[in-house]
């Protein structure tokens, strides 16, 4: 019994530790070292042969140099601020776009939501990475939608989108749009007519119904919805890598790049490490909405 | 409740030259193929207490919710003061309704629940501060203006319900089930306390009850409905003494059915029920024909019961005391007859119980005057 409730708890613990506390402790390790031409290609390496004694001067030689030099290299605090930037515009663009689709969605016949609703999850069945790619065979100079535009003939030279800020916007929103819709949904979904028709008859117009009972109402949604897609865009590497081309500043992909082409693992863990710093408040804050929902629901 | 202030019987149904606050005609609400009213003309006239009264699924809330403009008609007409409202939003209606479901918003608390409604009709701040705390008062709900719906009980919400529809003082207030949550002393306070706002406020009401004695004290007229149709529409007491059908005697009250075939006799029916036993006397409202298969129906609290045969009495029947139910102020003593009918007759209880008259198994007699049943069609 008593090995039982063990086991089922420490289940949960067991993973937190293997799969996140492990592996942030290595990198916090490697952001502490110093790059080394060798492999793995930095230094000290603990080498737990030596004793306490080889402990200490492992220990000794941690130090933040990679920190204080990401504050020399303006590069890093633009790409933190630029991604920052360009995860806050996603997740408005995202949520000015989700709130009528999932309101639309909501407000449909009752038979027809589960098809809604599958249309929106069914690009999740294919793999992201091919739709990135597909997006970069619509937006290119030659794709399919410059193709169409100058076929009707709205446009005489090829728009250049690929490689621009504005793709990997639309790349991003597309992407993300589901995370968006469906807290929303979920909120708007559960939400009871007779509050709307209540308002109206104290008074309230359409509009003002929803803004004053519908929108309070989904708030929970919504926050939801915008934590969902703003922190995983702050870190996004993919997007930005295939369509946003060499002038989209991107922390994920300064990380790749210091990783992969640098080949500067402590450099890269610390630029990783920051991340994390950041989105800590983010997430902190996700939860705490998350608490104040099922409060509210109870 | 009947009385208006010059003393006058107020009774605007009766008077051709009143003109009714709210007029159905030939109103029809399907839903689907489903018909929810059917074909249902009513005149409600202004400073009524009027109170729909029928089983669950007959029709009261979608009544309701047409005069509050949630739903139109599938045909006919509803006017307001003499004008067709099917146009008019729910917002312009000058009409307030209390839902069944109470409907409170959850993200705001008890106050700012009350003043909903002020606040859209931008009334000065503190007039409007001053009317929610009389709202509150008037629902003892001070205590709980500050907590959020959740937060309070069931019967608290329907009473904030309450104070929400009663905040905007509308012409014309519908209340669906207002106070069924509510314990037996609070639920008649509150229903003094609407007639007292009506009185003093000319506000016409239109309530939904379950409760058929709440219907009987607060209302003016009540109408029974059944499947989407009136059955009788009239004062309290007309629709107690005079039903106009098994139905509405069935429905308002306790009551006796004792189902034969009418025999004209004069101004009053006699109704032969069974073999080897006297035909019973009742008056009759409408014309019945001689022969035609009907029902008598007795109050309870009409039927006498003794221990010696009573000789001033026209309805005399013999049985054996089956059951008493004590009630407190009454007992109700179920009578089996010869046949196997049971008979209800309620007694006073003026006397301890020690001390009445009569016990299980007791052989008794049952009596009521002439004119006590109503000789109905069936
Ligand atoms: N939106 C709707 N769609 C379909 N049928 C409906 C709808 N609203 C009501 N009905 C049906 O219309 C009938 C009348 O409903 P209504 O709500 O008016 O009943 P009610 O008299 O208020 O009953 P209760 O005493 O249980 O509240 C019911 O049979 C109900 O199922
Ligand atoms: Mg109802």
């Amino acid at each position: 019994m008593k090995l039982r409730r063990l086991t089922l708890i420490g289940i949960p613990y067991f993973w937190l530790l293997a799969l996140f506390l492990i592996p942030f402790g290595i990198v916090l390790k490697i952001s502490l070292s110093d790059i080394a031409l060798a492999i793995p290609p930095y230094t000290p390496t603990l080498d737990i042969s030596g004793g306490w004694q080889a402990v200490r001067d492992f220990l000794s030689e941690l130090d933040f140099e990679n920190f204080e030099f990401l504050t020399t290299d303006d590069l890093y605090w633009k790409a933190y601020l630029s991604s920052l930037k360009i995860a806050a515009i996603s997740t408005l663009l995202a949520l000015l776009l989700g709130f009528p689709m999932a309101y639309g969605m909501a407000k449909a016949r009752e038979d027809w939501r589960p098809t809604l609703m599958m249309l929106v999850i069914l690009p999740f069945w294919t793999s992201f990475l091919i739709r990135v790619y597909a997006w970069v065979g619509i937006l290119s100079t030659e794709g399919y939608l410059n193709q169409f535009l100058m076929g009707i003939g709205i446009i005489g030279d090829p728009l250049v989108i690929l490689n621009t800020s504005t793709a990997v916007y639309i790349g991003i929103v597309y992407t993300y749009l589901p995370f968006m819709i469906l807290p929303i949904y979920a909120t708007l979904e559960r939400l009871d007519e007779s509050l709307i028709e209540a308002a109206e008859d104290l008074g309230c117009s359409r509009i003002s119904a929803f803004w004053l009972v519908t929108v309070p109402l989904s708030k929970y949604g919504v926050i939801a919805g915008c934590f969902l897609v703003f922190i995983p865009v702050i870190g996004e590497f993919v997007i930005p890598a295939l369509l946003g081309g060499s002038k989209t500043l991107m922390i994920g992909k300064v990380l790749w790049e210091e990783f992969f082409s640098n080949r500067d693992w402590p450099v890269a863990s610390a630029v990783a490490i920051i991340l994390l710093l950041v989105l800590i408040f983010p997430i902190v804050l996700f939860q705490r909405n998350e608490q104040k929902q099922r409060e509210a629901e109870q | 409740m009947n009385q208006d202030t010059s003393g006058k019987e107020f009774a605007p149904w009766n008077d051709a030259s009143e003109k009714p606050l709210i007029t159905f005609k030939n109103v029809t609400k399907k839903f689907g193929e489903f018909v929810a009213i059917s074909d249902l003309n009513l005149d409600i006239y202004a400073r009524e207490f009027f109170a729909l009264l029928g089983p669950s699924g007959c029709g009261k809330t979608t009544l309701m919710r047409m005069l509050a403009g949630f739903e139109a008609p599938t045909s006919g007409v509803i006017e307001l003061a003499g004008q067709d409202i099917a146009a008019i939003p729910p917002n312009k209606r000058e009409v307030n309704m209390m839902f069944q479901s109470y409907a409170l918003f959850p993200h705001l608390n008890i106050w700012d629940n009350i003043a909903f409604g002020l606040r859209r009709e931008k009334m000065p701040k503190d007039q409007m501060e001053a009317r929610v705390e009389e709202m509150l008062r008037l629902t003892k709900m001070e205590k709980f203006a500050r907590r959020k719906p959740h937060q309070v009980s069931g019967g608290q919400r329907q009473r904030v319900a309450l104070a929400r529809s009663l905040a905007k003082a509308p012409k014309l207030l519908l209340l669906d089930e207002p106070l069924g949550a509510l314990d037996a002393k609070l639920r008649q306070d509150t229903q003094f306390e609407l007639m007292d706002i009506q009185e003093s406020t000319g506000t016409t009401f239109v309530i939904v009850t379950h409760d058929q004695e709440e219907a009987m004290t607060v209302a003016s007229r009540v109408a029974v409905m059944d499947h989407g149709k009136l059955v009788q529409v009239d004062t309290p007491d007309v629709i107690y003494e005079t039903p106009n059908s098994v139905y509405v005697a069935d429905f308002i009250g306790d009551v006796n059915i004792i189902e034969g075939t009418a025999e004209a006799n004069g101004d009053s029916v006699a109704l032969t029920w069974t073999e080897g036993q006297p035909a019973l006397i009742g008056s009759a409202n409408q014309p019945i024909a001689k022969g035609a298969s009907a029902a008598m129906a007795i109050r309870p609290e009409k039927i006498a019961i003794s221990s010696e045969k009573p000789t001033d009495r026209t309805n005399v029947l013999q049985g054996k005391v089956l059951d008493i139910a004590y009630l407190g102020n009454i007992s109700t003593y179920h009578v089996q007859l010869d046949n196997g009918t049971v008979i209800k007759a309620q007694i006073a209880n003026t006397r301890r119980i020690a001390r009445r008259n009569f016990t299980w198994e007791d052989p008794v007699w049952l009596s009521w005057t002439d004119t006590a049943g109503i000789v109905l069609a069936v």
